[in-house]
């Protein structure tokens, strides 16, 4: 088999903040459903990505209940993802930096996410066709 | 595999942080081995400056003991043999001067950015 | 010969950014690079018809290649028959495929 194309993505954004986060999963979904292996290493606010204590809520001013709003939250699109990469037979590697998790408080996360150091984004960018970086501003 | 660190937001939370990330992400990825330089453009030229001091915060009995040291991480990076560069306009723009900047610190004209970027082998910008 | 991607995701009108990259994309293309500009988030306000200035025009007279997220645009409401002359629609994949490419890909 030929060597999959392998890319690694470096995020920094805390979920509910900014465009950059939804951008980035649609990223993630296009590497993704394209076959490709992909890193992902979590920095600073992104911690909180698959965090499982996020929970919807409904929504007075449009009047719809909590089930009705059908809140989007990040820990789902990462699982749904990883889900993805998994029948698919591809890699989805998600890395949490260990440090920002402790200080944020969010050290629960979607199973199959794990915990790394800066070093282990140099490792994945190391060994990748390429890596993109969405910083925070 | 080399890399140019652009850093452009600057003090974005690194009171809370007690540095900036992306110096720290720098020094982090340099003790992994990898080749890196940086790039200070736009507001974070100001990491160029000398005298930075963020001391002395306080909230009721509450007191930062360790304040960010912006230019000592800057400094440090220079010690470890990591260029870096900053957009010459940039500086002159906020009104810095060479004499006031870190030792070490070599500035780029702007017009001259896409040959630097040329000399690395991904382009990181923070 | 690089392949360069910028990414311009922030809007002409609260900063400067947009003009900054396309005058870098300028200076890659005219050292000879492949450059193609592709705008996302509010970095699609730049191409709206009527847009009094933005710098883009600056990297459209280079020859730079000018895309512009779709989702992005149909967000805003900023339909393609509005989108100024020598910018084209394209989806977020089109990012995928040239970071595959191993082009260099710079996000701002």
């Amino acid at each position: 088999m030929a060597d999959r194309t392998t890319l690694t993505f470096l995020l920094m954004d805390a979920p509910f903040e900014n465009a950059r986060t939804t951008t980035a999963f649609r990223l993630l979904q296009a590497a993704v459903s394209r076959g490709h292996d992909v890193n992902v290493f979590a920095y600073e606010g992104a911690v909180a990505l698959p965090f499982i204590r996020q929970r919807g809520h409904a929504n007075p001013v449009h009047g719809r209940d909590a089930a009705q709003e059908d809140h989007p939250l990040p820990r789902n699109w990462v699982a749904e993802l990883l889900r993805l990469a998994g029948e698919q037979g591809t890699k989805l590697d998600w890395v949490n930096c260990g440090l920002c998790v402790d200080e944020r408080g969010v050290d629960e996360s979607v199973e199959g996410t794990r915990r790394g150091s800066p070093a282990e984004f140099w490792k994945m960018a190391a060994s990748s066709h390429n890596a993109l970086v969405i910083a925070t501003k | 595999m080399r890399v140019l660190q652009i850093i452009e937001t600057a003090y974005r939370a690194t009171i809370e942080e007690q540095d900036d990330t992306v110096v720290y992400m720098t020094h982090a990825l340099h003790g992994a081995g990898a080749a890196t330089s940086v790039l200070l453009r736009g507001n974070a030229v100001n990491y160029a400056v000398a005298d930075q001091d963020a001391s002395g915060l306080r909230f009721g009995t509450w007191r930062q003991s360790e304040p960010p040291r912006i230019a000592a991480d800057v400094a440090s990076l220079l010690e470890k043999h990591v260029d870096v560069f900053a957009i010459r306009e940039d500086l002159e723009e906020r009104g810095l001067r060479e004499e006031t900047l870190i030792r070490g610190i070599k500035t780029v004209p702007r017009g001259e950015l896409a040959g630097l970027l040329e000399r690395f082998d991904r382009i990181w910008h923070w | 010969m690089t392949e360069y991607l910028l990414i311009e995701s922030r809007d002409p009108f609260e900063s400067n950014d947009l003009e900054r990259c396309c005058r870098l994309a300028v200076q890659l293309k005219r050292a000879g690079h492949d450059v193609a500009l592709f705008l996302v988030q509010n970095g699609v306000m730049a191409v709206r018809a009527g847009v009094r200035t933005s710098g883009l025009d600056l990297a459209l007279e280079a020859d730079v290649r000018v895309l512009a997220d779709d989702f992005s645009l149909r967000e805003r409401g900023i339909p393609l028959a509005s989108v100024i002359a020598g910018v084209r629609p394209a989806p977020i994949e089109v990012v995928v495929e040239r970071l595959a490419a191993g082009c260099k890909a710079i996000w701002h």
